[in-house]
């Protein structure tokens, strides 16, 4: 599904990737945690084709193809769908006509027909019922005015409709209280299937908790640094990220 | 003969055929402001409230009242389009009330909607009362100009306590080219009452000039819901003025769509009493060569009001937008809440946006803010909507229309909505855009 094979990024003169190497197979959960600076978040931006990076060595094939000579929306076209940290506001614009644009951009490369507007609708209804969230979210405009967990809701309302192959979730448990954790992570469960494949990044355990990943890595200094089971995660939270830090020095 | 002396010529063969001629009052007061507009002329671009605005174009065209004003050439359906289905309607054709097209169908008895001329004719008191007290003829010579001009206009009058259910729209029609259409134009809301009116400017594909004024009377606890959409011909020139006046506890909400008109000038005054509100919306939407300027003046005089204000352009080609907005706090007006802000977005390097907000504050526990922005779409923005699959020139339009689309959303009336809406994507039109899921 996704390889990623001694990835060097720079942001400006900054090194930030430093040789990272990642082999995600179709259906497998992987959660990549580690501490601020990291480079967790740079890893999710530049699979997802946001501008302002440089490669300086290293490739990544997703599904056979070159993913980074690919534009942000081919991406998202062939399956590649990243849950932001932080949602962008787009007053003016509501929930369901963004929905619909995506589904059908996505569904033209497909070379699909556009979605039945009754269908569309059942769809719709359907998945909102699952991340429980109230129909009137569809007609409000994007993101705008939404709480954290509301925003966080609504992305993966996004990837439900959308049924991405390869699911990035950037720090998605972030901003949430306990209660919208349990939500989100119920929704995310609901996704998985045996072909599509979650790369998790966060910085707390927390979320595992609730969605069991096959694999955890410790991203630190631009690196994977270890990689383990579901236990390596218990490890971290009990013992700190310097921890590994400590042994990797 | 040129400029001035055209206009003020026409006038001496005009005068006698104005409304009003019987009322002592009247002609005194056309008089005075026949004299203030002879002296200054058209404003010019040395004066500070118009020096982003050349009008020097209305002197060389010479429009004039009077062209024959011949209804007969209406075209009906296209009037149509403009005409909101559910509202009580009111037409003004070539700056004179037309029957025929008008409908007061379903209007309370105790309300008063009628064209200025009748209005005049059988409630000369009421006129009286109200007429040049929201704004002076010194104000500007714009103002001078409409006072001893009009041709005729509208009043609208909501008795105390009422609740008017249907909207009224007052449409303004221009048919005729060189055509100058004046009218003064009378809103008031007594104590407690609510009423919702729609101000609409359209004309046929001609230059033309409407200088039109109006004045807004808010009293005491009372609502009103002004909407504006000046859509006129892309030859024409637009200078519109709305001057409010309120009342304490009053609540004015204004919502200002400047579409059309190849130059437009629109102005917004509103004076604020104790503890009342205003909230003024505008959209400005630039073309081609359209220049739009907008000017604000919130006048917090007594303590506890509230203002809000946000106005958005978006400019493309070799359009200018302007934004001049000023809040004004005098001594008295402690506890003054207020907030104005203005974006603007250039499509295209040869659009120009200008932006002057102005606080003035002489009171000292107030709490008053602004905001400016002139700018290109956020690029984080146009990445959120390509990593849904979007490509990048479908991610601007959506964005484009999005930020003007957000004042859009603010308007309740769904009738309005739809003809506002229509009016967005005529001059930005956005591929496979499907209405029904906006």
């Amino acid at each position: 599904m996704l390889n990623i094979e001694n990835l060097h990024v720079n942001v400006g003169d900054k090194i930030i990737l430093k040789g990272l190497n990642l082999q995600i197979k179709p259906g497998e959960v992987h959660a990549i945690m580690g501490p601020n600076g990291a480079g967790k978040s740079t890893l999710s931006h530049v699979l997802s084709g946001k501008a302002g990076y440089t490669i300086t060595q290293g490739k990544v094939t997703y599904a056979g193809q070159d993913l980074l000579d690919m534009d942000p929306e081919l991406r998202a076209r062939e399956g590649v769908f990243l849950a932001f940290q932080y949602p962008v506001e787009i007053p003016g614009v509501s929930n369901i006509y963004l929905l619909k644009a995506a589904l059908n951009a996505i569904r033209k490369h497909q070379g699909l027909d556009e979605v039945d507007a009754m269908d569309f609708l059942t769809l719709v209804k359907d998945k909102i019922k699952l991340l429980q969230m109230d129909e009137k979210f569809l007609y409000r405009a994007v993101n705008d005015g939404f709480s954290g967990g509301e925003k966080k809701r609504n992305e993966i309302l996004q990837a439900a409709i959308l049924e991405p192959k390869l699911c990035i979730l950037d720090e998605t448990d972030s901003g949430l209280d306990i209660d919208a954790l349990k939500v989100v992570a119920n929704g995310i469960n609901s996704l998985r299937t045996e072909e599509r494949s979650f790369l998790m990044i966060t910085h707390y355990q927390r979320m595992l908790d609730y969605i069991k990943p096959d694999f955890v890595h410790v991203l630190a200094d631009g690196k994977i640094v270890k990689s383990g089971g579901p236990e390596l995660a218990l490890e971290l939270e009990a013992k700190g990220y310097q921890w590994v830090e400590e042994k990797v020095a | 003969m040129v400029g001035l002396q055209k206009y003020k010529a026409d006038y001496q063969q005009l005068i006698a055929e104005l409304p009003g001629q019987s009322l002592n009052w009247l002609q005194q007061l056309r008089a005075d402001a026949y004299a203030a507009f002879s002296e200054t002329g058209f404003p010019s671009l040395r004066e500070e409230e118009w020096r982003y605005t050349n009008v020097s174009a209305i002197e060389k065209k010479l429009f004039s009242p009077l062209v024959s004003a011949d209804n007969s050439t209406l075209d009906a359906a296209w009037l149509d389009t403009y005409a909101l289905k559910d509202a009580i309607r009111i037409v003004i054709v070539n700056g004179r009330f037309c029957k025929e097209h008008s409908s007061l169908e379903g209007l309370p008895a105790a309300v008063t909607v009628s064209s200025m001329a009748d209005a005049l004719e059988q409630k000369p008191q009421l006129v009286e009362q109200y007429l040049a007290q929201a704004v002076g003829h010194d104000k500007h010579s714009f103002v001078a100009f409409n006072t001893a001009w009009f041709s005729d206009g509208l009043l609208v009058h909501v008795p105390a306590q009422l609740v008017l259910e249907q909207p009224i729209q007052l449409l303004h029609v221009v048919t005729q080219a060189d055509y100058l259409a004046t009218s003064r134009n009378i809103v008031v809301v007594e104590e407690m009452a609510q009423a919702e009116v729609i101000e609409t400017f359209v004309g046929e594909s001609n230059a033309y000039l409407t200088a039109s004024v109006t004045e807004v009377f808010v009293e005491e606890n009372a609502e009103l819901i002004l909407y504006k959409m000046q859509s006129e011909s892309d030859k024409a020139y637009h200078f519109g003025g709305t001057y409010v006046k309120q009342a304490r506890h009053s609540r004015f909400k204004h919502h200002n769509f400047a579409f059309g008109s190849l130059l437009a000038r629109n102005d917004v005054h509103t004076d604020l009493d104790v503890a009342s509100e205003c909230d003024l919306n505008g959209l400005y939407l630039g073309i081609k060569r359209q220049h739009i300027d907008n000017h604000t003046r919130i006048n917090h005089l007594q303590p506890h009001a509230i203002s809000r204000e946000l106005y958005k352009g978006v400019l493309n080609q070799r359009a200018r937008g302007v934004f001049q907005g000023l809040v004004f706090v005098a001594e008295d007006a402690q506890k003054t809440d207020s907030t104005m802000n203005n974006r603007n977005l250039l499509l295209s390097a040869d659009a120009e946006a200008d932006a002057k907000p102005q606080l003035e504050i002489y009171a000292d526990d107030v709490k008053c803010a602004h905001g400016v922005t002139v700018g290109q779409l956020e690029d984080k923005s146009i990445f959120y909507l390509k990593s849904r699959g979007l490509d990048e020139e479908t991610a601007r339009n959506v964005l484009t229309f999005a930020f003007a689309n957000e004042m859009v959303e603010k308007v309740a009336l769904k009738d309005l909505h739809a003809m506002v809406l229509d009016q967005l994507l005529q001059r930005f039109p956005q591929e496979h855009v499907d209405k029904e899921w906006l």
